[in-house]
């Protein structure tokens, strides 16, 4: 699936979105930094409440797909304007991360 | 090829530009995905590391001609009081302020070992060396 597509099928508000034929492989959720590093792919998306600018540092290292932040986190300009320079996909949803898994799943990834 | 860099202590902010910019480097000269990965991985976790636990140091990026790769983190302290309760995984002793970052997860130096192909570390309280060899052949 690409992201164009995931974002068509969840409805999700895309913050940044560079690469809308970007392929979006799997997903990976969790907000402990080092254990998303050491367990997530590339290609992935990463679902999390975690907003700071290391963030932006784990995703574009691990060079998932996109950043989903779930559940409203409050996400800032700083780390916004982060992942534009880095050309990093986020896109923000009001669902806890247990359900915008569901949903990702549903949508067929 | 040597390139040095600076990591300053409690920098959160800055963590993980050293990574970005070696990974580029590497990616420019032409190294496989899959080793740039790993190398990804390995940088961040030990820069971070500096910046949670050390009083600042530096890292050295070593390309040797035949390929092959070494990364040298060295910091001036305070040294690592129980390197094998540090080996472990989930074994943390990153400060209240590191965890509200996402960082403490007590993954970084197994999550280290684990991608990297030659993995030594020295540490007294003056100060911690970790060397990372990688191969193009592993």
């Amino acid at each position: 699936m690409t992201l164009k597509q995931l974002v068509e099928r969840t409805g999700w508000e895309p913050l940044v979105l560079t690469e809308e034929d970007r392929e979006v492989t799997g997903g990976f959720s969790g907000d402990l930094l080092s254990w998303v590093m050491g367990h997530g792919e590339a290609g992935q998306v990463w679902v999390t409440v975690q907003t700071h600018l290391n963030v932006v540092a784990v995703a574009v290292l691990r060079e998932f797909s996109c950043l989903i932040i779930a559940n409203d986190a409050e996400i800032s300009e700083e780390m916004l304007n982060r992942a534009k320079e880095e050309q990093l996909n986020v896109l923000c949803c009001h669902e806890t991360a247990f359900e915008a898994c569901r949903k990702l799943i549903e949508a067929g990834l | 090829m040597k390139m040095e860099f600076q990591v300053a202590r409690d920098d959160y902010l800055s963590a993980g530009k050293v990574s970005s910019q070696i990974k580029q480097t590497l990616k420019q000269i032409g190294y496989p995905n899959e080793l740039l990965r790993r190398m990804a991985v390995a940088c961040y976790e030990a820069e971070i590391n500096m910046i949670i636990h050390s009083y600042g140091g530096t890292i050295r990026l070593l390309i040797e001609e035949d390929g092959r790769i070494q990364m040298i983190f060295s910091d001036t302290g305070p040294g690592i009081a129980d390197l094998e309760q540090a080996m472990t995984p989930g074994f943390s002793t990153a400060s209240e302020k590191a965890r509200e970052f996402g960082f403490g997860a007590g993954m970084g130096l197994p999550n280290i070992q684990r991608v990297s192909d030659h993995f030594d570390i020295l540490t007294s309280h003056e100060g911690t060396t970790l060397t990372l060899g990688f191969e193009l052949d592993p």
